[in-house]
């Protein structure tokens, strides 16, 4: 019963945000209601009893991914208003025609996997937060390094290719060295 | 009607990613595609906790903890790209990405 109520509530609000933000024409909009999108999804992951990849959901997304946009886009120009595509009657087609193939596979699924059994079954007796620590770090230890690796050439990428031309500053320079460095290519 | 299974999540899963497609396909700002992009996602990952509550299996759980990691240094990559993008040609819209006349 309650969880009826949540599943439809949290259901509703995530649909909403996450419609406004592809429909709205304010930068800020649309990302104000991605991290509000955000945080009701990992009300699902509550009820569906992970509560380990809920705490993950908030932290990376609302705390890293979100803050990490929220810093980009001072370097854009956001105040301005985004301008839409004019809309093509094929690419509507297109979508609606991938939207209910994707449903009718969605409904096909279960009954083609009935006999599926649980590879890595819950264990008894134990917390999400255990069950997953025990089976990332036996079963998915290679990969679990790998995706360490891949975070940390992601962050040396950030900071390499943001990072240049962050000792100079625009306002403080006079005129021709501006006009210097704005004959020099950013990437060379 | 007050149970709620696993099609219930599939289904909002599809939802979800149909509205993602949409932003994908309606925007013309590459900040606002990253935003689509997220959804699409995040999308997946209900689908993957639902199945792996729903069959008792935890595979579904780390699969949604992997594909977060990539999301996040998909953004990493992603908003330094955008900002060399930016200092260049002063514009983020995807019309100005079309230099090589494809």
């Amino acid at each position: 019963m309650f969880e009826a109520i949540a599943f439809y509530l949290f259901a509703f609000l995530t649909i909403t945000m996450f419609f406004i933000t592809v429909t709205t024409s304010q930068a800020l909009y649309a990302l104000t209601a991605l991290a509000a999108g955000m945080i009701f999804i990992s009300a699902f992951f509550f009820i569906l009893g992970a509560d380990f990849l809920g705490a993950v959901q908030i932290i990376v997304y609302t705390g890293a991914v979100m803050a990490l946009y929220a810093f980009g886009m001072m370097f854009f120009d956001t105040t301005r208003e985004v301008k839409e595509k004019q809309g093509n009657k094929y690419i509507i087609i297109g979508l609606s025609t991938l939207a209910a193939i994707l449903v009718v596979v969605i409904f096909a699924t279960p009954m083609v996997s009935e006999n599926i059994v649980a590879l890595y079954p819950a264990i008894e007796g134990v917390g999400n937060t255990q069950e997953v620590g025990l089976v990332l770090f036996t079963k998915y230890l290679v990969p679990f390094e790998v995706a360490a690796i891949m975070l940390l050439v992601a962050m040396v990428a950030g900071i390499v290719l943001a990072g240049k031309k962050m000792d100079l500053s625009i306002t403080l320079m006079n005129d021709e060295d501006l006009e210097k460095e704005k004959n020099k290519k950013v990437l060379s | 009607m007050m149970e709620i299974g696993l099609n219930h999540y599939l289904v909002l899963s599809t939802i979800l990613f149909a509205i993602g497609l949409v932003g994908v396909m309606r925007r013309k700002n590459l900040l606002l595609l990253f935003f689509a992009t997220e959804i699409l996602l995040n999308s997946v990952n209900v689908a993957f906790a639902a199945i792996s509550h729903y069959y008792g299996d935890l595979t579904g759980q780390m699969f949604a903890f992997f594909v977060i990691a990539i999301a996040a240094s998909e953004v990493a990559v992603g908003l330094g790209l955008l900002i060399v993008w930016f200092k260049r040609h002063g514009s983020i819209d995807l019309d100005s990405l079309s230099s090589m006349k494809g």
